[in-house]
């Protein structure tokens, strides 16, 4: 599967392709499959996003997850900060990236 | 320190207020990313793996009490209560908003402050000895000679647009405390043989995927003849540096291609051409600068201080660095607890050390390269007040040198760049020697690790180095020995196959084994390897 990220313009934030919007959270993300391009374009253009690109992902336990690591910490934040990711009340969270 | 005139000011401000109009027609569509990225570049603004992210300059490392504690002001107001001081001198904020950008470089211009060229195809921050104006072994003050590059090389027309980036350190002394050779032009201030003070040049040194090491292109330059050799050198580079291929566009790899002579003989040429239009400051802008970096008033006091606690007495031989004058010393305060992130220091931190550098160090820091803060000028008589302080706060680590003073990029875990992540290898390394108890025995032993090829933690040149890849998408670290970004400046040689993330920790284990079973009376880890070579530490790795 394809997902499609880039970063709030404004807040430089990482974001995540919905379907119809941008989220921080990855487990909002949906497969933009072949049109991952062309959305970028218009969300682009729209200023919903900078400069936006796919990446590949896998389904797992029925959530996205990126295939490659730097994904995988863009999706999540510092695994050495663990305080300032998305999820800073997680004891597993390093699990879920590396 | 260097202090703002009115037109410095005025043109900072300016930019500030250029970049605020910039940054509203970003947000508003009217520019694209395409043509906004190159105006936030130049203004120190990226956008690497989480937010945009900001270098500060700090030029060649010095800050007064005042600037530090604008720099935790802004962690505290813009990021997220904390900075990361570089292996350039400078600090970087890993989360800041675009919206707040103009804002935040208002509040650093109110300090005589900005993140103008260090990003960019132009002379970047010029870096010098994080001892200068308190070393006992320097000839003279580096900083006035790099504070007159500063002023020559700040918005320079002609070289805003080179073929790559171009960095410059400045040192005085015959310790190599800045890595000059490895900089793309090193200047060592000099004497001849009448005494006079001049400079030797060094032109193509550089780390990244490329390393090389300067060669020397001219042993003396006059003083008055200063800005003008360097002009000679951009020139020529400028000229004939590769723009395309961003890989081969830096100056070491002209100067290489051409040959240090015939690069010199191109230099010698341009400088001869130099000389006729006048374009070198007067001697007196020179002695006007020095001034702004005239001693602070030490006065006499002890010489020696009570070290009966054995933490302090650690501290004190470890940390604290001899003098020109003998009632003092410079202190360095550890950016690198045991288990910590290498050159992050939270506001109140940062506010903390700012206190510290008006009580003890007549109100000034310095940043090193290798990420720890340095007060300058401290009494011998308060260094116990000092210590005591700075233990409390965490930054009391007795490790200036060893193993445990990592340096360590930001690697995959900030950097847009990176292949592997650096910090938790160094964080891993840390607990390890600091539980084993080997980092006393040890002794000088520099670490550097980087998580990608572009080298920003100085791997090449470290007595272990660490390079962290990508194998197939897997982080995988190979190991380098035998580098030295010190007056024995060297590369460092790969190993062999590079190991895992929990691999290269035992790896550095091993190979610290191998010097301590081999190393002679008064040997470091860097002479005992370069004694008996490379193949003892194959043989214990790989078998």
């Amino acid at each position: 599967m394809k997902l499609l990220t880039g970063n709030d313009l404004k807040t430089g934030a990482v974001t995540w392709w919905t379907g119809h919007d941008w989220s921080i959270h990855i487990e909002d993300a949906i497969n933009a499959g072949d049109r991952a391009d062309e959305i970028a374009r218009r969300e682009e253009a729209a200023r919903r996003v900078n400069a936006p690109y796919a990446v590949d992902a896998e389904q797992r336990d029925g959530k996205p997850r990126p295939l490659h690591i730097k994904e995988r910490i863009r999706a999540l934040g510092p695994t050495v900060r663990p305080d300032l990711t998305l999820k800073p009340a997680d004891p597993d969270h390093r699990e879920w990236v590396i | 320190m260097y202090l703002y005139d009115k037109y410095d000011q005025a043109m900072v401000d300016a930019r500030v207020e250029e970049f605020r109009d910039q940054a509203r027609r970003r947000l508003e569509g009217k520019l694209t990313e395409d043509q906004f990225k190159p105006l936030r570049l130049m203004n120190g603004l990226y956008l690497q793996l989480h937010a945009y992210m900001l270098r500060v300059a700090i030029p060649y490392g010095t800050l007064n009490g005042a600037q530090m504690h604008a720099l935790a002001d802004i962690a505290d107001k813009y990021d997220r209560g904390y900075g990361h001081f570089t292996t350039r001198q400078n600090i970087q904020y890993n989360w800041i908003k675009l919206e707040e950008a103009a804002d935040l470089l208002s509040d650093l211009a109110k300090v005589e402050m900005h993140a103008i060229q260090t990003s960019g195809n132009c002379i970047r921050n010029i870096s010098s000895d994080h001892f200068a104006g308190a070393a006992a072994d320097e000839l003279v003050d580096p900083r006035p000679y790099a504070e007159l590059l500063r002023q020559w090389s700040s918005f320079h027309p002609e070289f805003s647009y080179l073929p790559r980036k171009f960095k410059i350190a400045v040192i005085a002394s015959d310790k190599d405390r800045a890595a000059m050779r490895l900089h793309d032009i090193g200047i060592r201030i000099v004497q001849n043989e009448a005494g006079e003070p001049g400079a030797a040049f060094y032109v193509g040194g550089g780390m990244g995927r490329t390393p090389m090491i300067a060669p020397c292109i001219r042993e003396f330059v006059p003083l008055d003849q200063l800005v003008t050799y360097s002009e000679a050198c951009l020139r020529v580079y400028n000229r004939y540096g590769r723009r395309d291929n961003k890989y081969k566009a830096r100056i070491k790899i002209l100067v290489h291609e051409l040959g240090a002579e015939e690069y010199t003989r191109q230099v010698e040429e341009e400088f001869a051409h130099l000389q006729q239009q006048g374009i070198e400051p007067p001697l007196a802008e020179l002695e006007r600068l020095k001034t702004y970096f005239a001693d602070p008033p030490f006065d006499d006091g002890p010489k020696t201080v009570d070290r009966s606690d054995p933490d302090f007495a650690l501290w004190v031989d470890r940390n604290t660095i001899r003098h020109k004058h003998d009632a003092h010393v410079s202190a360095v305060i550890s950016l690198k607890p045991i288990g910590g992130i290498p050159g992050d220091a939270s506001a109140d931190q940062m506010h903390l050390m700012a206190e510290l550098a008006k009580q003890y160090s007549f109100d000034e820091l310095r940043v090193m390269h290798t990420q720890n803060i340095v007060l300058p000028h401290v009494r011998i008589a308060d260094l116990p007040a000092l210590w005591a302080r700075l233990d409390e706060a965490g930054l009391g680590a007795p490790n200036l040198d060893t193993i445990e003073d990592i340096i360590a990029c930001p690697g995959l875990d900030y950097c847009s760049l990176a292949n592997a992540r650096s910090i938790p290898v160094a964080q891993k390394i840390s607990e390890r020697f600091s539980a084993n108890g080997k980092t006393a025995a040890l002794g000088e032993l520099k670490l550097k690790i980087s998580g990608c090829i572009n080298a920003c933690g100085h791997h090449h040149a470290g007595h272990i180095g660490i390079l962290g890849v990508d194998k197939k998408g897997v982080e995988n670290y190979q190991l380098l020995l035998g580098g030295s970004e010190a007056e024995d400046v060297a590369l460092g040689k790969i190993t062999g196959p590079g190991f895992s993330e929990d691999g290269i920790v035992d790896a550095v284990e091993t190979a610290a084994d191998v010097y301590l079973r081999e190393r002679s009376d008064g040997e470091r880890f860097l002479d005992t390897y370069r004694r008996i070579g490379i193949d003892p530490f194959k043989e214990a790795l790989y078998g």
